[in-house]
């Protein structure tokens, strides 16, 4: 009996099972989204922030899914570097500029809420700060595999940074908060409210919702990915047989 | 174990004496890490408290980008020549060859950058509390930043523009040992007791990198050197 | 349902969050249905010329 991972190697048999699965897993995630959205417009002000506090259903959910994938990607190369699974590094590929747009929202949505709530789009805020160097984390990897022609040295390069990235991610999240406390001046800090059940529901469905959104968005990713390398794969046999054939006139 | 320690000190001291003679890396660090430190006050102004407040924060982050500027060629001209690949398949692990060449960088660009800061401080009106704990800061954590440094340096080894990529692989990776080392001077002129464990935690990440950074290196390097 | 939603005085920061998210993410779909064409297209284009993978069942490793 193959374990799930085993079973999806195959990247043909990916590209099947995927196609069958990613019409659902779309649907899924615009249903909780239209859901979430629903509770989100629905929702009552917040006692201290008003109706700002809105900001935090979209807000909590990127900064949850930027470090989630940025987990996955860790797992992905692990998965490259000590199994070689064939899919792995088109996994870790594939998530890196989806992690980085998430990071991207979580850092806008996180600006757009600090004005606001202290009068400056940025304050240095430890949680906003760590985010911000995750983004940086991203932009590497990414810099990283597009600076490296063969696919198979970037591949196992890019896998190497996002583990090491990992291993430093906590020591960042630590060092970020022992500034922020030990700094002289008052630092405002965007602390996480204190969630009344009203306030609760509309975030987790919007986190759910995302997330799943980001699965499919991973799947299609991961897709695209194979069918770009079958291209070169093509392209490849084609100037061989190109080639071939060339000799074979010349001689 | 011992067999190797030979062969290491003679990497770490070739290493060293390759860029002793050849001068231009060390010069090129020590040269920025003044032109920046004086610069700044120019550009601030001569507003001594300020300058006081921002010593500690000012002497490190010009001493990083000092000792970025040396990193992206730790490995460079050994590949170049190939000597990269002899030094592979020879005695040495190559998470030895790593360690040696971290160590070396730090001999080379880390200890004489750690002299000039207190000389450098003088310029920011460092209070005279700031000047033992800064060399001790500095020695405490410039080994992290040549041995994590040893890693962006190889996964960066033959890109296009590496330096500049370099620079941002570095960024996050340094921010522990930047926070921690500024906060360990900042605190001992204010005399507090938040002091030692500010230098503890710093000492520690430069210990952990010691050990776990010539790791990745290595598989950095072993994959470069397979392509 | 009020049609013109009162989200108090920091209405326009909650709907720019809002837009903010809502761009970036039919960008990114959009850009993986796009090159998900593009990339169908490409195969269809080259098999059409009669280029085959040396195995149709099994795929060779891809490094």
């Amino acid at each position: 009996m193959q374990t799930l991972t085993q079973s999806l190697a195959n990247p043909t048999r990916f590209l099947a099972l995927s196609a069958r699965l990613l019409p659902w897993i779309a649907a899924a995630s615009a249903l909780v989204i239209a859901i979430g959205l629903g509770l989100v417009f629905t929702a009552p002000p917040d006692y201290q922030m008003g109706h700002t506090v809105k900001i935090m259903f979209v807000h909590v959910p990127a900064a949850w899914l930027s470090m989630f994938v940025y987990a996955l990607i860790a797992v992905s190369s692990f998965g490259l570097l000590v199994f070689r699974h064939p899919l792995a590094d088109v996994s870790a590929k594939a998530a890196a500029p989806l992690g980085a747009a998430f990071t991207f929202l979580a850092l806008v949505t996180g600006m757009l809420w600090g004005k606001p709530m202290w009068g400056a789009f940025w304050v240095w805020d430890p949680r906003l700060t760590s985010v911000l160097l995750l983004f940086f984390l991203y932009l590497g990897l990414i810099a990283l595999r597009s600076s490296i022609d063969e696919e198979a040295l970037a591949a196992k390069l890019t896998a190497t940074l996002s583990l090491v990235g990992i291993v430093i991610l906590p020591v960042i999240k630590f060092s970020v908060d022992w500034n922020s406390l030990h700094q002289p001046a008052s630092v405002m800090r965007l602390g996480a409210p204190t969630i009344h059940a009203s306030l609760l529901w509309p975030l987790l469905v919007m986190a759910a919702g995302m997330t799943l959104l980001f699965a499919a968005l991973h799947v299609k990713a991961m897709r695209n990915e194979i069918l770009r390398r079958r291209v070169k794969a093509l392209r490849a046999f084609a100037a061989d047989a190109a080639g071939g054939l060339a000799g074979q006139a010349a001689g | 174990m011992s067999a190797l320690m030979r062969p290491f000190w003679q990497l770490v001291r070739r290493d060293v004496s390759l860029a002793w003679k050849d001068g231009g890396a060390i010069g090129v660090a020590l040269g920025f890490y003044l032109m920046v430190v004086t610069l700044l006050p120019l550009g601030i102004g001569p507003d001594l408290a300020l300058l006081t407040r921002i010593a500690p924060g000012v002497l490190w982050v010009a001493l990083l980008l000092a000792a970025l500027l040396s990193l992206a060629r730790m490995f460079e001209t050994d590949l170049e020549d190939g000597s990269l690949e002899v030094l592979a398949t020879g005695p040495l692990p190559l998470v030895a060859i790593a360690a040696a060449k971290s160590l070396a960088h730090w001999i080379t660009t880390g200890l004489p950058l750690t002299v000039l800061a207190p000389v450098l401080g003088l310029l920011l009106n460092l209070p005279p509390e700031g000047y033992g704990v800064l060399v001790a800061s500095m020695l405490a954590g410039t080994p992290a930043v040549s041995f994590v440094g040893a890693v962006g340096a190889a996964l960066t080894l033959r890109t296009r523009r590496g330096g500049l990529l370099l620079a941002l692989l570095m960024l996050p990776l340094f921010v522990p040992t930047l926070i921690f080392g500024i906060d360990t001077v900042r605190e001992a002129i204010l005399n507090s007791a938040a002091f030692w464990p500010a230098f503890l935690i710093l000492s520690a990440i430069s210990l952990t990198a010691l050990v776990l950074a010539p790791i990745a290196a290595a598989a950095a390097l072993r994959f470069q050197l397979q392509q | 349902m009020t049609t013109a939603m009162d989200l108090g005085t920091h209405a326009a920061y909650v709907w720019a969050s809002y837009a903010a998210v809502a761009l970036v993410l039919v960008a990114l779909v959009g850009w993986l249905v796009v090159d998900g064409h593009r990339q169908q297209r490409l195969i269809d284009a080259l098999e059409g010329r009669g280029v085959r993978r040396r195995s149709q069942s099994t795929e060779p490793g891809s490094g």
